[in-house]
This record gives structure tokens, sequence and C-alpha cells, in this order.
């Protein structure tokens, strides 16, 4: 392989039509970083989340029921957050699905998110002290067809009737599909994605829905661990931030002054 | 070291994406592409991983009597598709391009042509008016949904744009709110993944 090392080599240029993203990062990493510091220091509160404290329950009736509970993470890749996300959800709810002695089915879109969840579940149930338990064949990768996908999943659940359906992580067209053909079957259905449009689908046919940061708010929510709770809470002042921002915004602009805008907008 | 290695990787990863953002230089974008590249080099072999994995459980599945028809359906399918695909390629005309085209577009079609039922029992469910915010849920949808059919310009040239009104205005800035909500949550977990908090993605 042959390597161009040009004279311009070492030129390094700021890209200045990203300032503005650059100083909302650094904004954003200090409050993360200050929020963090002071999570290790205890007493940050986490308002409830009813989609969340709803996972207990629904493992719970699954247990109940003798049915198996289902997990997917959707058509999301592993270097999409919201899959890195749903992948924190899944060792919790692995946790309490190897604690209760409950089947776990995991259908994977992605060859590497299977590998990923396998990981995670294999891990969680050793930390819960049932390495034997864990079932490899229950956590398998079906297809990169979209709706071969809906199909697949449509399968496991009229056959295998699970009693909690667990969709978090990427959504598209096929999540009314999932959730209309989980609602059919009586299962409870939590549902959680970063995809504004499917929201309103998951709203209509789930149980419980994650919206918004939510679904990135239940690492931290479910383990309690006072760093990842930090880093919630620093979201919560950036919205407080650009809430204020934004109506500054409102002000100047009603006023027709637009270089707060302008400040904002695209270079 | 099992644990900190893979968290060196992301961080080192992480980190030169979030420079090479910020920084324009040509060594950075010819590794930027070099990286990119290898992304790509890499995904191949896991959809092996993944191939693997899926023949492996339909043989072991095929041998139960409840779900050996779907995994001799599957399994099928991928010799046969293999089979035509190595013989023939995939260009247009072969066999392989013929069932791709007739039976596997069409079963996709037809799960796609499944939504339209599914929209209509949700939207059953979910626009019965059950409490207040029910009913104004039932109205605006009414109204949004008349706006957008000539049937509705016709009743009155008002209700098309009052449905404009209601998507541009009151429903926007929802979903505004909420995606501020989503891009301030993925830095969050950004960030978290970056500095090593995060690390229920790796098992721990």
């Amino acid at each position: 392989m042959q390597m161009i090392m040009p004279d311009s080599i070492l030129l390094l240029t700021f890209n200045a039509n990203r300032l503005n993203v650059l100083v909302a990062l650094l904004i954003c990493g200090a409050l993360v970083a200050y929020f963090i510091w002071k999570g290790r220091r205890g007493g940050l509160y986490l308002r409830p989340i009813s989609g969340l404290s709803a996972i207990d329950e629904a493992v719970g009736r699954a247990t109940e029921m003798g049915k198996p509970v289902l997990y997917t993470t959707g058509l999301g890749k592993m270097e999409r957050v919201a899959t890195i996300a749903s992948m924190n959800i899944l060792g919790n709810v692995a946790r309490k699905v190897a604690s209760y002695g409950t089947p776990l089915i995991i259908p994977c879109y992605d060859p590497v998110v299977m590998a990923v969840a396998q990981e995670v579940v294999k891990e969680s149930f050793a930390r819960e002290g049932k390495p034997e338990a864990y079932r490899s064949d229950n956590i398998y990768y079906v297809t990169q067809s979209q709706f071969g996908y809906a199909a697949a999943v449509d399968g496991v659940m009229v056959r295998e009737k699970p009693a909690a359906n667990l969709f978090l992580g990427t959504f598209e067209a096929e999540s009314l599909i999932l959730a209309e053909t989980g609602n059919s079957i009586g299962a409870i259905q939590i549902a959680g994605t970063d995809s504004t449009i499917q929201l309103s689908f998951f709203i209509v046919a789930c149980d419980y829905t994650l919206i918004g940061e939510e679904l990135f708010a239940a690492s931290g929510y479910l383990s309690g661990d006072p760093k990842v709770t930090g880093s919630i809470k620093a979201q919560d002042w950036l919205k407080v931030l650009i809430t204020v921002l934004i109506g500054i915004g409102v002000i100047l602009s009603t006023a027709n002054l637009n270089f707060w805008q302008n400040l904002f907008g695209p270079k | 070291m099992l644990l900190k290695l893979p968290l060196i990787i992301v961080a080192v990863f992480g980190l030169f994406m979030l420079v090479q953002f910020f920084v324009e230089a040509p060594f950075l974008d010819h590794t930027y592409q070099e990286i990119l590249d290898w992304v790509q080099i890499i995904y191949l072999f896991t959809l092996w991983v993944g191939a693997i994995n899926l023949i492996k459980l339909h043989l072991k599945k095929s041998t139960h009597k409840k779900e050996a028809p779907y995994s001799v359906v599957t399994l099928s399918g991928i010799v046969i598709m293999l089979f035509f695909g190595l013989i023939q390629g995939k260009e247009v005309g072969s066999v392989f391009d013929w069932i791709f085209k007739n039976v596997q577009v069409s079963l996709q079609a037809s799960m796609f042509s499944l939504l339209a039922f599914f929209v209509a029992s949700a939207a059953y469910r979910g626009f019965r008016a059950r409490s207040t915010e029910a009913l104004v849920l039932l109205s605006v949808a009414a109204i949004v949904m008349l706006g957008r059919v000539p049937i509705g310009d016709l009743i009155s040239g008002l209700i098309p744009d009052f449905a404009n009104w209601i998507l541009n205005f009151p429903s926007m800035a929802a979903r505004r709110g909420i995606l501020i909500g989503i891009g301030l949550g993925t830095v969050a977990t950004a960030l978290r993944v970056l500095l090593g908090i995060e690390r229920t993605y790796l098992g721990r």
C-alpha cells in the first residue's frame, strides 16, 4: 500500500463554520462533567419513568404466565446511539429475566448487534449467578430486509406468544406492524425509539412508550449508577439552557433583531 | 486489560472522529476515509457471522416437529439463492434476479401493504374519545385528515389551511421539543461512551 505524504500534511485548519457546534459541545461537556462529579457525591433525584418502572411488571407477568419475553433493538446498527442505549436497557432486563428464570428471545436485524446482545445477556446471567440458564440460541440473526425482519418477528410473536414485548431502539415503517401484532396476542408492550414519526405509532399500540430522551436516560435510571445519573441531570439543565436561549431568540426576532438567530444558524 | 482494551479503542477512535469534524487537514481526511473503508470491510465479515448463526440455528430447528417447516423453507431459500447466484450471477434476466423480483420483492410489498390495515386498527383504538385529551386528538386528526384530501377543500377552503397550520406550528413545536431531548440524550450518551462511563454495551 503506497502512502501519499503531501507537503501540506501538517497543515491544520480549524473549521470556523463549526465554531457554534464546538461551543455547544464544550458547554454540554462541562455540564455533564460537573454533574457526574456531583453525582458521585450522591443525592441526585430522577423522576420516575413509567415505561421503565413497567419493565419489572412485564417480566413478572411473563414469569407468572410461563411465557417468554421478546426483546428487539429494531433496525439500528451498533454505531447508532439508540442501539447502544437499548443495549444498556437489555443488560438490566436480562438480569431480571435471569433472576426469574424466564426465557428471553432476541431476534436481531444486524449480526454485530446479535453478537453484542449475546455478550450482554450472557454477562447478565453470569452476574445473577445463573450462567447455565443462558441460551445463545434465543438470540439470533434474522435478516437485513426490513419487512423480512418484521415478518420474522411477527411470526415469533404468533408462535411463541410472548407475555411481554420490548421494542427499544431504532424503528421505521415496521414499528406499527410489530406493535399491532404484539397487541393482537395480548402482550404487555413497552417501546422506545429516537424516531419522532414512529413514536406516535408506538404510543397508540403499546402500553408504555419511552419518549425522546427517556430512552437514553434509561441506563442511569435502571442501573442507579451516580455517574450516569449525573449525566442525565446535565441533560435536564441543558434543556433549561436551550429553552432560555429560544425564549431570548423569540423576543429578539419579534423585535426584528436577527443577530441572535444568525448566531446559532448555519454558517 | 481485557476490559481496558475495548474502552481505549472506543476512546481513541471516538476522539479522532471528534477532532476530524472540527479540524481540516489532508491527513485527517485521508485517515477518516481509510477508517470508513475498514468499517465496510469489517462489516462484510460480520455478515458471515450472521449467516452462519442463521444456518446453524435452522439446522437445529429443522429437527423439531413444530418449527421444522419454517426452518426448511429458510434453508431452502438460502441454498437455492446461493446455487443460482454462484452459477449464473445476479444479472438482469438470471434466475437469481427472477426469484428476487418475483418472490422477495412481492413478499416485502405484501408485508408493507399490511401496514394499511394496522394503521386502521391502531387509529380506531387511538381515536376513541374516552377522555378530553382523546377528544382533542380525535378532532385534530379529523381536521388534518380532511385537510389532506380534496373533499376537505370542497367543504371549506379553510380546512386545508387549518390542517397545515396544525402541522406547521403546534405539531412541529412538539416534534422539535422531542428532537431537542433526543439530541441532548444522544450527546450525553456519546460522552458517557467516550469517557468509558457507559460500559453496558460491553456486557459490563
